[in-house]
């Protein structure tokens, strides 16, 4: 029969999972058959999905793509790999949702700040001790390369204005909001909805604290613009951002443009 | 008038910032859509909002 090993088409005798992983490759192997890991051995059909990969290896760009694929369907796989997502501001938000997006698989991702790492933000943002001081374009796109190697980073160290909005997320289908600053999310969100009304837009907005996680909601504000938060929690002396709530918020809005790559405009 | 879906009432037309100031919005930190279309910043002070029109006001607060 035929089925699919490691993303190549192979023709294949072995009537079990752990027939073809024992012929082909070691016992100690991870086996994912159509999606699903398993330490069961399990019967082969025709067209079954197969990664059979080694443990505790980086596998080949191949490998890892068809593990990927295998993991989260093929169909879904593809389209995340053709998205293009800008991420404005890589503070809490926004490094803990470039970091969600490449472990999906998003194919090209911008990620954009002014700013250097500071050890203010190793209470919530996705850095290291080692990355003090760098900029925080360059840490995460170095840190996406160890999670992913395989897609696309684009790191731009500037502040984004109203004025470089549009050219400097042109080449984008879906922008996410991660500033800090709620005049600069304004900003951002008057800048998108006038100037690149067929972008989609996903906002962050009250996540502060430690009040509840189940207030933090995404709604759906407007035609291709999202908001995620609670929209009242705000940052300030006696109520600071800490990791879960603002973990809580990125997941919110990592999860919205996953939906709005695979074309669910629902929030 | 309508803010957010809530009835307003209409003393006379007003320009967008001033109409903004008076419910207590800070210009800064929103994004206002008039009868569904964006209003860019710049245009706030000659934007006129009278009693049929509609306004969607998004409120941000900061942190991330």
């Amino acid at each position: 029969m035929k089925i699919q090993l490691n993303g190549k088409t192979v023709e294949t005798d072995c009537k079990t999972l752990f027939e073809l992983r024992d012929l082909r490759f070691t016992p100690d192997c991870i086996t994912i058959c159509n999606g699903f890991q398993t330490s069961q051995d399990m019967p082969l059909n025709e067209g079954d999905s197969v990664s059979i990969i080694k443990k505790g290896v980086m596998p080949s760009r191949d490998e890892l793509e068809s593990m990927m694929a295998a993991r989260h369907t093929p169909a879904v796989h593809d389209r995340v790999k053709k998205a293009r997502v800008a991420v404005c501001g890589l503070g809490g938000l926004g490094s803990n949702i470039a970091v969600m997006l490449a472990r999906t698989g998003v194919g090209f991702l911008k990620l954009i700040d002014f700013d250097i790492v500071e050890p203010s933000n190793l209470n919530r943002q996705n850095y290291y001790v080692k990355h003090l001081g760098m900029f925080k374009s360059d840490a995460l796109c170095q840190q996406i390369r160890e999670i992913n190697p395989f897609i696309e980073t684009c790191g731009v160290t500037a502040k984004i204005t109203r004025e470089s909005a549009k050219e400097l997320l042109s080449d984008c289908d879906i922008i996410c909001e991660a500033f800090d600053d709620p005049a600069a999310k304004a900003m951002l969100t008057e800048a998108v909805l006038s100037e690149m009304p067929e972008k989609k837009l996903v906002c962050g907005s009250g996540m502060a604290g430690f009040d509840s996680s189940n207030k933090i909601q995404t709604r759906k504000i407007f035609k291709n613009l999202y908001m995620c938060g609670d929209s009242e929690s705000e940052a300030e002396p006696g109520n600071g951002l800490m990791a879960p709530r603002v973990s809580v918020c990125a997941g919110h809005q990592a999860n919205m443009i996953l939906r709005l790559i695979m074309n669910i405009n629902k929030p | 008038m309508k803010i957010n879906g809530k009835e307003i009432p209409y003393e006379k037309e007003v320009t967008l910032d001033i109409l903004m100031e008076k419910q207590g919005f800070d210009i800064k930190k929103i994004a206002v859509m008039k009868n569904g279309e964006i209003v860019p910043k710049a245009e706030f002070g000659s934007t006129m909002i009278g009693a049929e029109d509609s306004l969607e006001v998004v409120s941000f607060v900061g942190g991330g």
